[in-house]
């Protein structure tokens, strides 16, 4: 089933894939007019599409090596597109990016520029170039290119640190949905959510994670965007709201006057005992913060976002598995077309979502509305119970102003269709999407890792003489270690000590940017150089984390230390990358060139045509 | 100069075209983020309009006519894959 045929066949497919998932929807409309309740929906829509998933992940089982870790390298173009678009929403993408748009406006966007920006450097400098080469980990480039075991396992362990920072993250973000979604305790969930990953991932590799990826893109795209469109038109911001937001985004801006932007004191909050993690609008919207500090904070947030973009392993493995180089740089513009299609949706929610609350004239608003009336509305009830939105009367007036209403950031996706009176069979196909977004992630992630192990450290290092089934058991064995460490660490809820997923794309950025590129565009680039450039660079890099981060820093250097020139926690890959250069530059400059034979696999590396470096089976 | 230098060249220039574009969309008018929301587009502030939706939409437009451009560079130079997808 899964040969030529199904390849050609796919659109169909996948086609078919989609109208049973609106047909799923629809009967669930109906379900919940006949009675059925908004829990049992709930749980309907997320076990009904992890099954999916599930059978997918089965029917892709493989016994072949290429299979296992690059999908057979037959995946068509907007095919892969619409796999690395799912392998990069994460859950944090689905249900937190509107909610920092809402309470960080502008500043908070910087992240948007840096999250799409980065595949013009994926497309230019990376991907066309790793798949002719024909490697099947990151790593494994880096291992071929400048020869050797010590620097590639350098590669696995930066690949190591930069990925699992951000798989704890996805795991817990399955555990969270799951476990509202399902009803059942969040250690539950994160389990339940584990192994829902391995299914997907375990029996067929790079080629099951392809088949999920793409079927739970089309469920995270449908996921978000009928509510975006279907709020618009309820709260009457238009039917495409991407084009027709402005007027609302100028209402916001009077209406921040209005109710003027205060900041509270730390005090306030703690005595009116505000639970942790929920926020409060104190900048404006669409206004641009004055000042060059303000306008460096946001390009280096960018930069720090798009160069790590360009060097997170999950996403540049994603390139090995189309069938030429051609199509590789083809697939980095679906892929952001795939993504562009979410993220621009997301300042949209964010606006709406924001005037249905702030506008007095919507029936929907309840900033200036008296506290004991906001209170008694359903919604608010509900999320209040479980500590997602707080009401704090400062200034004792009984009327709530616009900087005692606190809220998660979360609440922006997970409630919004409930305030704009939107049915429940939306909030359910919402739960849907963010799993979908979660598990997809968490799959790349954990691949990526126990790829880089099973083939990295297992293969190429420990037992090079090792048979296809051997290598394969191994890949398996670490992919289930990868994922039940992830999980257990996950359950502690140690997440917050694990710190942000922006961390990933910092530890990356230091340690793998500069190898990769130079590898390909500048030869005289030597192991040692890049041995070198990756330790001082993650090495570097960490300590900066280290001694800028409050959490660490406190303990380790006792006290709590200004950042310098505004290069705070989740900026610390500018000191990583910049040193890793120089480091591997000056230190390839000072050995001797690299031989002849790895000139010409450099040259090799750079022409479309010919054979890869690396052979079908390696 | 070889035909493979050749193809360097141009491909090394293509790239920095390419990053030029990209710098642009991404760092440069954002250094003038306050003088940008003076000036609107379909009724956004300019400077909001392109952090939420602007430099996003160039990004996907750069891609697909940097990937187009360099199978030009490819086929000029006799690089072009035959296999297709």
């Amino acid at each position: 089933m899964f040969k030529g045929d199904f390849i050609k066949n796919l659109p169909k497919i996948y086609g078919t894939y989609t109208g049973g998932f609106i047909v799923f929807i629809i009967l669930m409309a109906i379900a919940e007019q006949a009675g059925v309740s908004a829990k049992n929906i709930g749980v309907m829509f997320v076990a009904f599409t992890v099954l999916i998933y599930a059978l997918i992940g089965y029917l892709s089982r493989t016994i072949q090596v290429d299979a296992y870790y690059v999908a057979g390298r037959q995946v068509p173009t907007v095919f892969n597109g619409m796999a690395t678009a799912a392998d990069w929403m994460s859950g944090a993408s689905f249900v937190a990016l509107a909610g920092g748009v809402y309470f960080g406006g502008y500043t908070y966007m910087a992240f948007l520029v840096g999250w799409t920006g980065g595949y013009v450097l994926v497309a230019t400098l990376m991907a066309p170039y790793l798949r002719k080469f024909g490697c099947y980990t990151v790593p494994d480039f880096i291992g071929t290119r400048y020869g050797g075991n010590l620097v590639r396992a350098c590669a696995v362990f930066v690949l190591f640190i930069a990925s699992f920072t951000y798989v704890t993250a996805q795991i817990n973000a399955t555990g969270t949905i799951a476990s509202r979604a399902l009803g059942i305790p969040f250690e539950a969930g994160v389990w339940v959510g584990l192994i829902s990953i391995l299914i997907c991932s375990m029996l067929g590799g790079m080629r099951a994670v392809t088949w999920t990826q793409v079927a739970q893109y089309i469920v995270l795209i449908i996921a978000y965007l009928i509510p975006v469109f279907w709020i618009s038109s309820n709260v009457g911001g238009g039917i495409f709201p991407h084009l027709m937001l402005g007027d609302e985004v100028a209402r916001l801006g009077e209406l921040e006057q209005q109710f003027g932007l205060v900041k509270n004191s730390a005090a306030d909050m703690k005595a009116a005992g505000v639970p942790g993690g929920l926020k409060y609008i104190s900048g404006t919207h669409s206004g641009v913060p004055e000042g060059g500090m303000a306008v460096w904070k946001y390009l280096s947030l960018a930069i720090c976002m798009m160069v790590g973009t360009a060097s997170l392993p999950h996403i540049l493995m994603r390139y090995f598995t189309t069938p030429s180089v051609r199509a590789a740089r083809k697939s980095v513009a679906w892929s952001l077309f795939f993504i562009f299609l979410l993220y621009s949706s997301a300042p949209m929610l964010a606006t709406l979502s924001k005037l249905a609350l702030m506008d007095p004239n919507l029936p929907t608003g309840i900033i200036g509305k008296s506290i004991s009336e906001v209170q008694s509305i359903e919604w608010v009830q509900r999320w209040s119970e479980v500590k997602q939105v707080f009401i704090a009367d400062f200034n004792g007036d009984g009327i709530l102003q616009l900087n005692e209403w606190f809220m998660r950031g979360d609440v922006v996706v997970l409630a919004t269709p409930e305030v704009a009176g939107l049915p429940f069979v939306i909030s359910g196909l919402v739960f849907a999407g963010g799993m979908a977004a979660a598990m997809s992630t968490a799959d790349g992630l954990v691949l990526a890792i126990s790829n880089a192990l099973s083939h990295d450290i297992y293969y190429k290092i420990i037992d090079p003489k090792a048979d296809t089934a051997k290598r394969l058991l191994v890949a398996r064995v670490l992919l289930v270690i990868i994922g039940a460490a992830g999980a257990y660490i996950a359950s502690f809820r140690l997440t917050s000590i694990l710190g942000s997923v922006a961390w990933a794309f910092d530890f990356a950025m230091s340690g793998l940017f500069f190898p990769l590129v130079l590898g390909v565009w500048w030869k005289r680039a030597t192991r040692a150089g890049a041995i070198a450039g990756i330790i001082a660079g993650i090495a570097s890099g960490t300590l900066y984390l280290l001694w800028v981060f409050p959490k660490f820093s406190v303990p380790i250097f006792g006290g709590v230390n200004t950042p310098f020139l505004g290069i705070d926690h989740l900026r610390f890959g500018l000191i990583g990358a910049p040193i890793c250069l120089v480091v591997m530059v000056v230190v390839s400059l000072m050995t001797k060139e690299p031989s002849p034979a790895v000139q010409k696999m450099v040259d090799d590396t750079r022409i479309p045509t010919g054979k890869a470096i690396l052979g079908k089976q390696h | 100069m070889s035909n493979k230098d050749a193809y360097w060249n141009k491909t090394k220039n293509h790239m920095i075209v390419t990053l030029v574009l990209w710098a642009f969309f991404s760092l440069v008018i954002f250094m003038f983020g306050s003088e940008l929301n003076t000036m609107s587009f379909l009724g956004y502030p300019l400077a909001y309009y392109m952090t939420a939706q602007g430099s996003l939409l160039a990004f996907v437009i750069i891609l697909f006519w940097t990937a187009n451009k360099q199978e030009k560079i490819d086929e000029e130079h006799g690089f072009s894959e035959r296999e297709d997808d």
